[in-house]
């Protein structure tokens, strides 16, 4: 009885050769046309195709062919012609089974139904041993399984694990020592991954939908998004008013290093230098220098009044400065690391730190330690006091934003829905209870909270890191400072946070905001060195003069009222 | 979990466990919304650990985590499991971009009949796995984007003698070629310890 590999290598032969005598005939007759006519034959994709893998109905009739001769067994078994097959797995199904073919990756192994193993079944002989009679057949596998979800499946690891099962030579003692050593190397110091089994649950998790586009991209690369953007009813300058030069600003998101004094004038800290920038006339003073090269300013805050700035710097103090006489007037220490955010309360100065404690002190008396607040437990980058001096908010790198009353030592709230550092922290000017909050990188969150309920009033994604949020009162918007990708400054209405303009022109991420004394103009300091001063918040002459106006009327009535007497 | 609340700082391994168990779940959920494997919209916020953590809402997917997790805890009662990682696969090209690998390491004298419950406060293990969590949401600043739409898969390190359940089956391991290695903070409740470690292919 013939072998079965030989039948069918003597018909794909004989069919072989028929072909090519055609081939050669019709060469010889139309050799001129050959190229037009090989053009035409890959453009034509209707007709039937002469250098393809054979049609699967081809292919059952070989296979029942052999299966004929052979005297069959109880499995079908679709075999490949040996173009396709050379080199690649031969894909098994079994036809009328209830189970659905299994992936690549779990047959070989964990599969337990008969049959399996490639080298076993005779038809795989010829796999390897039979002549191509087709010299251009494509590389690419033809197959009709089914892949519940091709995403998860290791295909891979199944073709090396299916492939690898026929030449199984046991290794020589030397070499499995040698490998199990290549192996520990490659994995690291691991633990040998011959004592653990790898395990993956068979049914694989479900896909997000089609056409779900991970936006983080969106966020994260450069390039102006299309915000919707509120009707603006004035004209809010796209440049800023000024540009100051700032070397040496810290690149450090935590510190705190601008601020502005009802007196008009801008402190900044530079390094371990504070200097103050005076807007009205724009001269510049040095106001203070570290000697140390490795200190550096970590903050820097007004009193109210404007005559005293408060200094906190890298070692855990706090500095007191007259500024018109250019004095030192106190140092206070305490803090166990760097100061980075400090917020006045009239007498009471509280110190945030990198530890996670806010100290309180009160700056008239000796001993000036009065309280200490220890809920944050890494540093504090964002500190303010209410307007009217009832609640203090504080933001840490904990994510963590609390809202205290007064001097108490728990705070009357805890907000943990950001999920990155909060450092803007702002309350709002004219209603008592409302506060500002943006969070970091992770969050990206700008919120508005009442703090006698403990409700977020608001929600608002700025798609880009929060620095800092000003209020301004004459037009009842909030101005927020951002990082990555824009760098800008976003200015939104409030209540309804809709954006009224955004203010680009920063190189890199803005730092800080400060507010001027007039209310007109925002100064924003980035860590491209530079102090942008937008004048975006106008104060409106017409409106200026109505209100004055009405002051005016009663004094002019009453001059009148004595002229005419 | 009646018994976890009476003894507030008594861990048995049944109730260790359970914390662990709890830690992986919103742990995956975490990597998931912040990786952006599935839209945003489809998670939820819920307060656990003193933070607000998003968990997914999708009912298909909830189902699969959960038949995993519950597989996972068996597992870990029988402390059979070495890790549990989290892969990240492109869709299109079945690459491997990301890998979140956490390592379980197991007393094993806490399985004796005799042991007594160890001592630990549960605030502690807490606030441990807070900041674990809160690494995971920060680490969005330095992963490199994941450009294409992703798929995960979850792969478990277990006991090379134990016996596979029939919904497991084998896979390998599936390193990333050129990785970057970040190593994130462990918590431990004296019974099991985590530790946890992003890799990430390096873009150069």
């Amino acid at each position: 009885m013939p072998k079965r590999g030989d039948f069918k290598v003597e018909k794909l032969s004989e069919i072989a050769k028929r072909r090519n005598q055609i081939k050669q005939r019709k060469s010889d007759i139309m050799a001129h046309f050959n190229f037009e006519n090989n053009l035409s034959e890959l453009t034509k994709l209707d007709a039937p195709m002469q250098r393809g893998p054979l049609m699967r109905w081809q292919r059952k009739a070989l296979s029942l062919d052999d299966q004929a001769g052979a005297g069959g067994s109880s499995d079908r078994h679709l075999s490949l012609p040996e173009g396709i097959a050379g080199g690649l797995s031969p894909r098994r199904t079994r036809i009328g089974s209830s189970r659905t073919p299994s992936k690549g990756s779990k047959t070989p192994l964990t599969c337990r139904t008969p049959n399996r193993t490639p080298g076993k079944t005779p038809g795989n002989s010829k796999k390897v041993s039979g002549k191509t009679p087709n010299k251009k057949t494509p590389l690419t596998p033809h197959s009709d399984r089914f892949i519940p979800s091709r995403s998860t499946t290791d295909q891979d690891l199944g073709h090396y694990l299916m492939m690898n099962n026929e030449n199984e030579n046991p290794l020589a003692g030397g070499k499995v020592d040698y490998q199990q050593r290549v192996t520990e190397n490659i994995c690291k110091g691991q633990q040998d991954p011959q004592n653990a089994k790898i395990l993956s649950f068979r049914q694989k998790a479900p896909q997000a939908k089609e056409g779900y586009l991970n936006n983080l991209k969106v966020l994260y690369s450069s390039g102006k998004c299309s915000a919707p953007k509120a009707l603006s009813t004035r004209q809010i300058p796209q440049q800023p008013d000024r540009i100051l030069d700032a070397p040496e600003l810290l690149d450090d998101y935590y510190l705190n290093l601008l601020d502005w004094s009802s007196h008009n004038h801008l402190a900044l800290a530079l390094g371990g230098s504070v200097y103050l920038w005076n807007a009205g006339n724009s001269t510049v003073t040095l106001l203070c220098e570290l000697e140390s090269e490795e200190e550096y300013i970590s903050c820097v805050s007004w009193i109210k009044e404007g005559n005293i700035l408060a200094v906190g710097n890298s070692t855990g103090a706090v500095q007191l400065w007259d500024v018109s006489q250019q004095k030192l007037m106190r140092t206070m220490g305490g803090h166990a690391a760097r100061v980075g955010s400090l917020a006045w309360n009239s007498y009471i100065l509280s110190s945030g730190c990198r530890s996670g404690a806010i100290h309180h002190h009160d700056v008239r008396v000796a001993d000036h330690q009065v309280g200490t607040l220890t809920s944050h437990a890494q540093e504090v980058c964002g500190l303010q006091w209410a307007p009217d001096g009832r609640y203090l908010a504080s933001g840490g790198n904990d994510n963590l934003l609390n809202v205290w009353e007064g001097m108490a030592e728990a705070p009357v709230h805890s907000f943990t829905h950001h999920m990155a550092a909060v450092k803007a922290v702002a309350w709002c000017p004219w209603q008592p209870s409302v506060l500002a909050s943006g969070g970091g990188t992770a969050d990206r969150h700008i919120r508005l909270w009442n703090v006698l309920t403990g409700a977020c009033l608001h929600s608002v994604d700025t798609n880009s890191q929060v620095c800092s949020i000003l209020w301004s009162s004459s037009y009842k918007e909030l101005i927020s400072g951002h990082g990555f990708s824009q760098n800008q400054l976003i200015i939104w209405k409030y209540p309804a946070m809709g954006r009224v303009a955004e203010l680009t022109g920063h190189t890199a991420r803005v730092l800080g905001l400060a507010m001027s004394p007039d209310g007109s103009t925002v100064a924003s300091a980035a860590a491209d060195e530079t102090i942008r001063l937008w004048r975006c918040f106008e104060i409106d002459k017409q409106r200026k003069s109505s209100s004055s106006k009405s002051f005016k009327e009663p004094v002019t009535k009453s001059a009148l009222q004595r002229g005419i007497r | 979990m009646a018994g976890k609340l009476a003894q507030k700082s008594a861990i048995t391994l049944r109730g260790s466990t359970d914390i662990v168990a709890e830690f992986f779940s919103y742990g995956i959920n975490s990597i998931l919304y912040q990786r952006g494997i599935y839209p945003p919209e489809t998670f939820s916020r819920c307060q656990k650990y003193g933070l607000t953590l998003l968990v997914t809402t999708d009912d298909t997917l909830k189902k699969y985590l959960a038949e995993v997790l519950a597989q996972i805890k068996e597992w870990l009662y029988s402390m059979t499991v070495q890790k549990l990682v989290v892969v990240i696969k492109s869709v299109d090209t079945a690459e491997v971009l990301e890998r979140w690998q956490f390592d379980i390491e197991c007393d094993k004298s806490a399985k004796d009949p005799g042991a007594k419950p160890r001592e630990k406060s549960e605030a502690d293990i807490n606030k441990e796995i807070s900041a674990v969590i809160r690494q995971i949401t920060a680490t969005v600043t330095f992963l490199p984007l994941l450009e294409t739409a992703c798929v995960f898969d979850l792969l478990v390190y277990t006991d090379k003698d134990l016996d596979v359940p029939d919904s497991w089956g084998e896979s390998g391991p599936q390193f990333i070629s050129n990785s970057e290695e970040v190593r994130l903070r462990s918590f431990t409740t004296t019974i099991h310890k985590v530790d946890a470690m992003v890799c990430y292919k390096k873009d150069d």
